[in-house]
């Protein structure tokens, strides 16, 4: 924890987006987290991502829960909605939102202790119910705030950091996220915000439910030799399947012509994830071979990157649910009482 | 590029700007921070050490430090370092009983010393605590040359040149005042071991157009006017004055004139404003004052009648500029200008003159008939004389005679023991770890957002009726620990260590200025088109170190850091630490009777 407040003082030289913000306008408080974590670099990925795109910090709405993860909402886009839920409610609370004002940007933040274990359930149905929103877990595979306890996505023969081998076996939330219908799913590393960023501007960009599970270093509890969510670890077994560069209508192109086959999806929006294969095998709009692509790397112990499924014509809950489309605060008693007729009318089909 | 060798005391001392920029290279930050901690005496000491006239020098310093300072490339104006020396020279103890004593033993060498400026009293307050017998010639009956004679009264007081004089010559100095050094030759044949020409640039350019002998009695040379003016020779001005020239001594000129019942003072330059010699902090306090400035007005002729000034035309031009950039003044085409006035003050530059050096004595003299002088050493080519001031390269100022009165100083010293003049001593340096805890820092690294403070100013009506009264009445406690708060600490080094970072990117996330980028190596201009943000100062270093686990380096541009020691904070490993870095530039002394002063 640092005591000061961070500098209002910027590089004179910062480059400014279409809003004409630099990116220090999209930060937060100064972050009260240990010195080195990882989450502190997810939440400059974040702000990096929401810089780049130029949204307007009053259409994002950030929802946490409980934990180190959880905290870092106040740490980035200051001038945001936010929502601070109780453990494992992030995702009850999102969709309530999103019901309420599909118009905002849904910004879901939770750890692994918030979605494997006392909230996997939500965590669940808010993916299975499509609802348009990126979905950040900051995956750290410890409970920091206790001390440094396997959460549920810690892998089954590593060693906590007083020697302890972990008996149980490991949620994979990318894998779930998989099966229960996530239209957008990736996985990263904060410490490759090369990478990072680029996947949290497309989660942001697509409508639907996009999942992204963020391996994140604890350097208090979990950044030792034996730990499998290590910098050193991840950085040797990282497979990543692609790079993406997400273009949209307003910035200019800009690819850096790397080895590599180029592959430009275009989403539903409008906006185009232009991808580099690095495994040539890799088909990211194949599900099932994703899955299996998945389950067939963590066998060897390799944690698998980039971005793993996207399908670019999602529907979300409000198409399934035939919402209305205003936000409801904007309704009126015109619209939400529409008189005497109406009721007869819905009362006679219910007869 | 290749990782930066931080062991080299050149690199650390360049990102203190201000140090580095000093020509005497006074540790700046340290004695502001002493400031703010209200140990004004300890504040002063520093720069008595550094630059021996630290009232003087807090008061009319050119101040080279002040455009280099950081802080004037994070926001808008740099931290006003001259005053703030001036705030330990104004609120110190008696400090007599921290100077050198008297040598009770000399060494038996005795040095001459021309001019009693402050070049001169440089090198004699170096060489006399080591036993030298200093003999310090001068024209004048008192010590001080330029700051005395040149300076108004109402920039500079009597009191702060006396005592810092004072302080000097105490040490045991001999001082011959109103002694003029007509002959080296003769000086020679007085077998002192070593000489210094310390003698200034004393003479005022003529301006000599048509009228200039008719009107002689209303028309002066500034510096000889302001002289006069100084010894009390000259108390009145006519009520319309015309300064021609637009360096410092022009707007000392104007700002004299203006008090001794010039009404109507005007500067006029033969360029454009932006271009003038003068400080602009000396332009603005001149226009305070309710004097214009006008510009591109070339002086043509005196115009008399009866032997008496009446004004004086002048022909417009303009700056036209040649496709090598060259500025050349053509005449615009208007007609001529004619200006009434009653006195005029010519202050169009000054020159050096050595009539009283006779050219057989083996110091050889250049096609601008300017000695030869060896801008490190300061030896003539006579091995015995040395120049220092503006006498050895033309009028420069205070801070540069001083700087050259500690390097004479120290080639004498070297001279007179028979070593090698060019061998010049290392700066002592010293590098500490400022950490105290987790958090804390034994540095205030939280930045202070305050625009540059003013320093308040007497009221004008009073200032102009009295030539003595200083203008200027410097920073209060109060002001002075806020202005002091707006310095960002650059001797406070980030330090970097490539083999404990874990690559987290901690560091970079927080840097509020964006220096700090981990990425492939290149060559350096290619390197600083992939920095986090754009790195388009190219004066400014940047650090690079390797040694890390993914082979990447650490780059980091020093152009704007704050020295705030964020990335040491936030740095789970300690690869990064804030650590003050003092540098401390050997002087004529012995190390081992003097210790180096040591981080505070």
């Amino acid at each position: 924890m640092t005591y000061i407040a961070k500098p209002k003082f910027h590089h004179p030289g910062l480059p400014t987006n279409e809003l004409g913000y630099t990116h220090r306008d999209y930060e937060g408080k100064i972050s009260t987290l240990c010195a080195g974590c990882g989450h502190d670099s997810i939440t400059a990925s974040i702000i990096e991502a929401c810089f780049e795109l130029s949204i307007e910090p009053h259409r994002v709405a950030k929802i946490s829960g409980i934990g180190c993860s959880s905290k870092t909402p106040d740490y980035f886009l200051g001038n945001s909605h936010g929502f601070n839920s109780v453990h494992g409610r992030m995702p009850s609370v999102l969709t309530g939102a999103n019901l309420a004002n599909r118009e905002l940007i849904y910004l879901g933040v939770s750890g692994d202790g918030d979605s494997a274990s006392i909230g996997f359930g939500q965590f669940a149905h808010a993916i299975r119910r499509a609802v348009n929103m990126v979905y950040i877990v900051e995956n750290n595979g410890v409970y920091g705030l206790t001390k440094g306890q396997f959460s549920a996505t810690a892998d089954r023969g590593s060693k906590s950091k007083r020697g302890v081998v972990n008996t149980d076996s490991s949620i994979d939330l990318v894998a779930i996220a998989l099966q229960l219908g996530a239209t957008y799913v990736a996985r990263s590393f904060s410490g490759d915000k090369r990478q990072l960023v680029p996947l949290i501007k497309g989660a942001i960009e697509h409508q639907g439910a996009a999942f992204l599970d963020v391996i994140s270093p604890c350097v208090a509890f979990n950044n030792h030799v034996g730990s499998t969510k290590s910098f050193d670890y991840v950085r040797e077994h990282n497979e990543a399947v692609n790079r993406l560069d997400v273009i949209t209508g307003r910035a200019p192109i800009k690819i850096d012509y790397e080895p590599g086959k180029v592959e430009v999806v275009e989403q539903h929006d409008g906006t185009k994830l232009a991808l580099r294969k690095l495994k040539d095998e890799y088909d990211p709009h194949d599900r099932l071979a994703a899955m299996n692509f998945l389950q067939q790397h963590a066998a060897k112990g390799q944690v698998v990157t980039g971005l793993l499924y996207v399908d670019t014509e999602p529907e979300d809950l409000h198409a399934h649910l035939n919402t209305v489309e205003a936000p409801l605060n904007t309704l009126s008693e015109r619209e939400l009482c529409p008189g005497a007729g109406v009721l007869e009318k819905i009362n006679a089909g219910l007869r | 590029m290749q990782s930066t060798d931080i062991a080299a005391p050149d690199y650390f001392h360049k990102v203190v700007d201000c140090q580095w920029a000093c020509p005497a290279h006074t540790p700046v930050p340290e004695y502001i921070r002493l400031i703010a901690a209200g140990r004004y005496s300890d504040a002063y000491m520093i720069n008595w050490r550094s630059n021996v006239f630290p009232g003087i020098l807090g008061r009319t310093c050119d101040r080279p430090c002040e455009p280099a300072c950081r802080r004037g490339r994070v926001e808008k104006d740099p931290v006003a370092i001259c005053r703030l020396k001036r705030v330990a020279a104004d609120f110190k103890d008696d400090i007599r009983g921290r100077l050198p004593k008297p040598v009770a033993h000399r060494n038996g060498k005795r040095i001459a010393l021309i001019g009693g400026g402050p070049a001169s009293l440089a090198v004699a307050r170096d060489l006399a605590p080591l036993g030298y017998h200093c003999v310090v010639f001068d024209q004048d009956p008192k010590a001080g040359g330029m700051m005395r004679t040149q300076i108004p009264k109402f920039r500079l007081p009597d009191a702060v040149i006396d005592e810092e004089c004072d302080y000097i010559l105490n040490l045991g100095i001999e001082f011959v005042g109103g002694r003029r050094i007509d002959s080296m030759k003769a000086l020679l044949a007085e077998n002192f071991d070593a000489i210094f020409v310390g003698s200034g640039a004393p003479r005022g350019r003529e301006l000599d157009i048509p009228g200039r002998q008719e009107a002689a009695k209303n028309i002066h040379i500034g510096i000889d006017w302001l002289s006069s003016v100084s010894f009390g020779h000259i108390d009145k001005i006519g009520k319309r004055v015309i300064v021609l020239g637009g360096g410092n001594t022009a707007m000392d000129c104007c700002r004299s004139s203006r008090r001794l019942g010039g009404e109507d003072v005007k500067v006029i330059v033969r360029s454009g404003f932006e271009e003038m010699k003068a400080s602009p902090w000396e332009k603005e306090d001149a226009m305070h004052e309710g004097i214009p400035i006008l510009n591109y007005l070339v002086p043509k002729e005196f115009t008399h009648e009866n032997g008496r000034l009446t004004g004086v035309v002048f022909e417009k031009v303009k700056a036209e500029y040649d496709d090598k950039g060259r500025r050349k003044l053509v005449p615009t085409g208007e007609p001529d200008e004619h200006i009434a006035c009653d006195d005029v003050l010519v202050a169009v530059g000054q020159e050096n003159a050595f009539p009283w050096i006779e050219r057989d004595l083996g110091i050889e003299f250049d096609k601008w008939d300017m000695p030869k002088v060896d801008p490190k050493t300061m030896a003539s080519t006579n091995p015995k004389i040395f120049f220092g001031g503006d006498a050895a390269f033309g009028p420069k100022n205070i801070i540069w005679a001083v700087a050259h009165g500690h390097e004479a100083a120290l080639s004498i010293d070297k001279f007179c023991s028979g070593e090698d003049i060019n061998d010049r001593p290392q700066p002592m340096v010293d590098i500490v770890s400022q950490k105290m805890g987790i958090h804390e820092w034994s540095y205030d690294n939280d930045i202070s957002a305050d625009k540059r403070y003013r320093v308040p100013l007497r009221d004008k009506v009073v200032a102009l009726r009295d030539i003595k009264a200083e203008v200027e009445l410097g920073y209060d406690v109060e002001l002075a620990l806020k202005e002091a708060e707006r310095c960002l600490n650059c001797d406070v080094q980030t330090v970097f260590t490539g083999s404990l970072c874990i690559e987290c990117d901690a560091c970079v996330d927080i840097c509020p200025m964006d220096c700090i980028t981990f990425t492939d190596n290149g060559d350096e201009a290619e390197l600083r088109t992939r920095l986090k943000a754009p790195s388009r100062n190219v004066t400014q270093d940047l650090y690079v170190a390797d040694g890390l686990k993914t082979g990447r380096v650490m780059v980091k541009d020093e152009d704007v850091c704050l020295h705030c020691g964020l990335c040491a904070e936030r740095c789970p490993t300690g690869a990064w630490d804030m650590q003050k870095y003092l540098i401390d530039m050997t002087q004529a002394e012995d190390r081992c009777r003097a210790p180096a002063r040591s981080a505070a």
